[in-house]
């Protein structure tokens, strides 16, 4: 009894209901919240893959910590009131916007028409990851060994941005202060 | 000048000072004589001196109220409203006898003024009513039933 | 796997399994609501509600009956689909965590093995991570649709709350991982029934509060910040923000907001349990009564089944009572030292415990 195509059904039409919805809702934190159920259709189709760790970071890291902060500045901002309204633009501007949608709309069919699908198959099929101990050990594995210095270095680079953000932060506070001061 | 309270290292440690909270808690749950009293059962013991509802004394069935208006004259509340009548033998009475609870303030004046030891304050405080009601001559004379 | 490859006495075990952990988990609610209303009187030198049933013990019951038939009111000045959708939003996690809990060992019947929990994952811890950092929407949510300065204030102080102590709460739980080097819930809870020291002849148990008692203390605070109880109720915080997040529910919906509070605490209980405090591994008593019952064969197997659970039911109970007691013991933190303890104090010590856990791993001392 194999019902994951009927499951992925279900999923993939969330993902793309609810990812129109971001798009076309006017309130933002209604976009947002839409975006929330987008991730989570997403970490359901990998689950089905049986890419279990995949499906909770997703879950994890999107849904449960950046969605998070950014329903925190709409809230914050209380940005209620559409800024943009396509409707009531100048005409330039909506024929533009029609154009680079065409164009981009031609793109994605002629890449997706032409681009050998599937590009490419490694050599981790879902019964070699189970048979070597779950993906969370093959995927830790392969972290910690073949691919240690990208690891690394992406490690840097986001404790970089850390101290960058930090930073920032700390000059705008003493700014703040000469301003005062003067 | 703030001053900072000094801590030793234990409380610095808070889990210290959280044990010594937790063991304070249970002990009272344990040990401590619980405060609660369960009231259509137990009851509060008073005072003879609680004022609580009013009553009319009587000797020989006939109140002992000769009508005098001592009481709402003193009454600061003005919630006594006494109509005077004669007996056949002179005697003064109360033909109504009134008192609007709504407004009492159970000050214990009337009890005070009046000279004929007739209207009283009784111990009894259990005076719910689920309607606004005036305590009449009747109802007084049978609270003293409760004394 | 990949596939959902099951046949049908599967599905009604797996079906039957969920449908058991959800009515012991909502049967659970009134009765801590009673355990906390009756320990908080305790404590109080109080009775407690002790009138509506034996013990006062229908008293929930009493309860969600004046609860339901209360009139279900949205205010005029709420977002209402948002505001009907929070409570719901912060109820569901709470259910979906406890998915990946082990209550005994599995068992083998006929050449299939049954396991005790609803789902086996393998990424079970970070599962239980992933979910529970949702249950921060609804709150997120019932703040900002209720258009209410107090519950608004009252969600953005949860989530900053629920994002500084989530990471100190994971980064506790590293040091778990890598002393039984899984992240399978029902492996933990097993490797946690090996010997690690012998006193005598006294085996000491692998339990993790054992081996990691500072991830523990971490974990246990940042499992009290995490569901919003008391000492870190800010998100609630009555003294100044009247009632926070759900100041404008009334009704059935404040009654959900409720249960998902206590679902929390329970499921916080469950992974305290699971993780550090053995599972379903049975404790002395229990294990001198289980040899001297003596079965052999397939009851022996039952009845390990159901000791088990027992043992798993006697710790998440004494958990349970535990954040009861911590509740009615510790006053609440203030905002500024509820950041500075999650950000200056936790985090510093998770890093150090994970170290320090290395260390100790590499010296084979775990």
């Amino acid at each position: 009894m194999d019902i994951s195509p009927s499951f992925f059904y279900l999923f993939a039409g969330f993902a793309v209901a609810f990812s129109l919805l971001v798009v076309f809702k006017k309130n933002p934190v209604a976009s947002a919240f839409s975006l929330v159920i987008v991730f989570f259709a997403f970490a359901g189709i990998y689950a089905l893959l049986g890419a279990h760790l995949i499906a909770a970071l997703q879950i994890l890291v999107y849904a449960g910590a950046i969605m998070v902060l950014f329903v925190f500045v709409i809230m914050l901002l209380n940005a209620d009131t559409p800024s943009f309204d396509l409707g009531r633009s100048h005409w330039g501007l909506r024929l533009a916007a029609m154009i680079l949608c065409l164009v981009a709309f031609g793109l994605f069919t002629w890449a997706l028409k032409e681009s050998p699908l599937p590009i490419f198959r490694g050599p981790f099929s879902p019964e070699q990851v189970d048979a070597a101990g779950g993906n969370t050990q093959v995927l830790s594995e392969l972290m910690f060994s073949e691919y240690i210095l990208p690891f690394e270095l992406t490690s840097i680079l986001l404790l970089g941005a850390m101290i960058g953000a930090v930073a920032i932060a700390k000059r705008k506070e003493a700014g703040n202060a000469n301003r005062n001061a003067h | 000048m703030l001053l900072k309270p000094q801590k030793s290292l234990t409380q610095k440690i808070y889990i210290v000072d959280i044990a010594k909270g937790l063991w304070i808690t249970i002990k009272n749950m344990i040990f401590a004589k619980k405060v609660t009293i369960q009231y259509p059962e137990e009851r509060r013991n008073y005072s003879d001196r609680f004022r609580g509802v009013h009553y009319i004394k009587a000797t020989n069935g006939v109140e002992n109220c000769t009508a005098c208006m001592l009481c709402p004259t003193v009454c600061p509340a003005e919630c006594i409203h006494i109509v005077a009548g004669e007996r056949p033998d002179k005697e003064k009475y109360p033909v109504q006898f009134e008192i609007d609870v709504l407004r009492c303030c159970f000050c214990g004046m009337c009890e005070e003024a009046c000279p004929k030891d007739a209207i009283k304050l009784s111990t009894v405080y259990e005076m719910s009513q689920s309607r606004r009601e005036v305590y009449e001559k009747g109802f007084l004379l049978e609270q003293r039933g409760n004394k | 796997m990949g596939k959902l490859t099951m046949d049908t006495l599967g599905w009604c075990i797996l079906i039957g399994k969920a449908v058991g952990v959800i009515l012991v988990l909502v049967s659970s609610v009134p009765l801590m609501v009673w355990v906390e209303r009756r320990g908080s009187a305790l404590m109080q030198n109080r009775l407690g509600p002790n009138r509506v049933g034996p013990l006062g013990l229908i008293q929930p019951l009493a309860d969600s009956i004046k609860l339901i038939f209360k009139e279900d009111l949205i205010p005029g000045h709420v977002t209402a689909f948002y505001f009907v959708l929070a409570p719901l939003l912060s109820l569901i996690p709470a259910f979906m965590t406890f998915a990946v809990i082990p209550f005994a060992a599995p068992i083998l019947v006929e050449g299939r093995t049954i396991s005790f929990q609803v789902a086996d994952l393998n990424v079970g811890l970070l599962y239980i991570f992933a979910i529970a950092s949702l249950g921060v929407y609804g709150i997120i949510m019932a703040g900002w649709s209720s258009n209410n300065k107090y519950s608004l204030l009252g969600s953005l102080r949860s989530s900053s709350q629920m994002i500084s102590y989530e990471l100190s709460m994971g980064l506790s739980v590293i040091g778990i991982i890598m002393v039984f080097s899984s992240v399978r819930l029902g492996d933990i809870a097993a490797s946690q029934g090996e010997a690690w020291i012998y006193l005598g002849s006294l085996m000491i148990p692998k339990w993790g509060v054992l081996i990691q008692p500072l991830g523990f203390l971490i974990f246990l605070t940042a499992a009290f910040a995490e569901t919003n109880r008391l000492p870190f109720d800010l998100p609630e915080g009555e003294s100044e923000l009247v009632a926070g997040y759900h100041l404008e529910y009334g009704s059935m919906k404040f009654a959900i907001f409720m249960m998902a509070e206590y679902l929390n605490m329970t499921t916080a209980s469950g992974l305290m349990v699971s993780l550090y405090f053995g599972g379903w591994q049975m404790f002395w008593p229990l294990t001198w009564i289980f040899d001297a019952l003596g079965f052999t064969g397939m009851p022996h197997e039952w009845a390990r089944v159901v000791f088990q659970t027992a043992s798993f039911t006697i710790k998440v109970a004494a958990f349970l009572w535990f954040f009861v007691w911590v509740r009615w013991t510790l006053p609440r933190f203030r905002y500024d030292q509820l950041m500075n303890f999650g950000w200056k104090v936790m985090l510093p010590l998770s890093l150090a415990n994970i170290f320090l856990t290395g260390a100790l791993i590499y010296w084979k001392v775990i």
